[in-house]
């Protein structure tokens, strides 16, 4: 599901934490009735990141809906990317908790993190494809978290059902033919491309992008949130995307989530913004 | 206009820093009286050297001479290239386990590199003698030589290309929730690849080096006829094995930097 381009603007401090995972329908303060909400598949309270002495940022806190697009912005060094790397656990946070698809990151061990995070994509900015290996063994690697073992290290030796997986989600980014390609013959849209086909492929519930076309000229990059925004909604995944490109966040996030000053000062629909909103950030 | 006026081209060293220069300089000139060095010795070398020069050549082209130092020149090769085959195999898992944070823990990573320091301290020829003692006089002892001394060499320089390659593939790989193993040989192994490679073929181009000389003491190679010619005062067959150990190495230099450039292109 979308969520409601309707509602009006929140701060983090009108969201509950403490609330059971799925509401009943309420009407809105005008008494307009809103769009009842969703589980919640990620849930930030009270995330504090600091690297030694030097903080990042403190207090986040935020709730995603299950099928929710959520734009995360903010200027340059203000955490977006250290963010969404505390999100899945891949580095850990200082102070507060993080859940996703109703588990606690940092109290999950590594089996159950390695379970967890199978559930779920990550889209980098630098595309990080292993550039010596082919498109389609890229794609196939994707699914080393359900199927982990040296069958799915190479398509090569990847069972049928793998292979035709990964072929599917390189038909659905338009590359099929480019399978046998070596990843660092392609050009910069085509690698984005295949790095959300490897995000893809194991049909993930919840989708990190960093900054997904920052390394992309307008066109190209235009092209791969197209058709990255179309794969997500075609499939109700929960997704954050990090962006600087404010039109961006605006026409692909349903929520805006903005961080500044070492703190969360954004939380608002994004029907609800205007560009100039969010130029406050950049400040 | 602001009145700046230049700085000056060199600073005054401050009395410590005089101390330390002046420190250097007497250690070296106390190298230099420590390996003997005599401009006596230097003004007569070159007479000598060129006394040497004139009774190796011509050198000793007698074919039964170059046959049977080119079946030496052969076992040579042979010595380098098995002990380069097993080193390679051996070095990328002790070189996992010597790479920090990959799959080691802290502690084992600094005891195999420390292990892998003291076999790289220890000179090849030394490594000869030791083996030849173990496995007795001949080309086995060389390989083994060649084999253990370059362990050294790759397992340390491995493991600097896995900890330095890029990142960002095995940070994807781990976000899919897959296992350690399956991120290092999937994304650091073949990320690091191209440095392999050149790390392996300049070990090669050194074994060949390496394995000249290992004859000198028994265990292998031509370096035996280069030691035979110069006890016997045979200049000119001395001079023929040098010139066909400098013509092997400058080919496996031009060979292994094409062979670089074909299977890696540009990258490192």
């Amino acid at each position: 599901m979308r969520a409601s381009r309707s509602s009006t603007i929140s701060s983090v401090s009108d969201l509950d934490l403490k609330e059971p995972v799925a509401r009943k329908a309420q009407p809105d303060a005008a008494g307009a009735p809103v769009a009842p909400v969703s589980p919640v598949d990620a849930e930030a309270a009270g995330v504090g990141k600091s690297f030694g002495e030097t903080p990042i940022f403190s207090d986040v806190s935020f709730r995603l809906a299950r099928g929710e697009a959520v734009a995360l912005v903010g200027a340059n060094g203000t955490g977006k990317s250290t963010l969404l790397r505390c999100l899945m656990g891949l580095i850990p946070v200082t102070s507060g908790s993080v859940r996703l698809l109703r588990q606690d990151v940092a109290a999950a061990r590594t089996p159950e993190l390695r379970a967890l995070r199978a559930r779920i994509g990550l889209v980098s900015q630098r595309h990080n494809l292993v550039p010596r290996l082919s498109v389609l063994s890229n794609v196939v690697q994707g699914l080393l978290g359900r199927h982990p073992g040296p069958r799915h290290w190479s398509h090569v030796v990847a069972p049928a059902a793998s292979r035709d997986a990964a072929m599917a989600a390189l038909r659905k980014v338009g590359l099929e033919e480019f399978a046998l390609r070596r990843a660092d013959r392609l050009s910069g849209g085509q690698s984005q491309r295949v790095a959300i086909a490897r995000a893809i492929v194991g049909g993930p519930e919840l989708l990190f992008a960093d900054e997904p076309c920052a390394s992309l000229d307008p066109a190209a990059g235009e092209d791969v949130m197209e058709l990255f925004f179309r794969l997500v909604r075609d499939e109700a995944v929960t997704v954050v995307f990090t962006s600087h490109n404010i039109d961006h966040a605006l026409k692909y996030g349903d929520r805006v989530l903005g961080l500044a000053h070492g703190r969360l000062q954004l939380d608002a629909t994004a029907a609800s913004l205007a560009a100039s909103d969010l130029r406050g950030l950049y400040d | 206009m602001t009145d700046f006026a230049a700085p000056a081209r060199l600073e005054r060293p401050s009395a410590l820093a005089f101390l330390g220069y002046a420190a250097g300089i007497v250690i070296v000139v106390w190298c230099f009286a420590g390996a003997g060095f005599s401009l006596e010795k230097m003004a007569t070398a070159p007479p000598r050297f060129a006394d040497f020069i004139d009774r190796a050549f011509p050198p000793n082209l007698a074919p039964d001479t170059l046959v049977r130092q080119g079946w030496k020149m052969v076992e040579t090769l042979q010595i380098a290239l098995a002990g380069a085959v097993l080193r390679v195999i051996l070095s990328v898992p002790i070189a996992l386990l010597a790479a920090r944070g990959l799959i080691a823990a802290p502690w084992i990573s600094q005891v195999i590199r420390t292990i892998l320091g003291f076999i790289r301290a220890v000179p090849d020829i030394a490594w000869a003698l030791v083996f030849v003692v173990a496995v007795g006089l001949g080309p086995f002892a060389g390989m083994l030589a060649i084999m253990v001394d370059t362990i050294g060499f790759c397992g340390r320089f491995f493991a600097d290309d896995m900890e330095a390659a890029d990142k960002g593939p095995a940070e994807s790989l781990t976000a899919t929730g897959a296992r350690k193993t399956d991120v290092v040989v999937c994304a650091t192994i073949p990320a690091a690849t191209p440095a392999f490679i050149s790390t392996s073929l300049y070990a090669l181009e050194k074994a060949v080096r390496s394995s000249t000389i290992l004859g000198l003491v028994g265990a292998g190679g031509i370096g035996i006829e280069l030691k035979v010619g110069f006890d016997l005062f045979d200049y000119p067959t001395a001079m023929t094995v040098i010139l066909m150990i400098a013509v092997v190495v400058i080919g496996i230099e031009y060979l292994s930097g094409w062979a670089r450039t074909k299977i890696i292109g540009d990258e490192r």
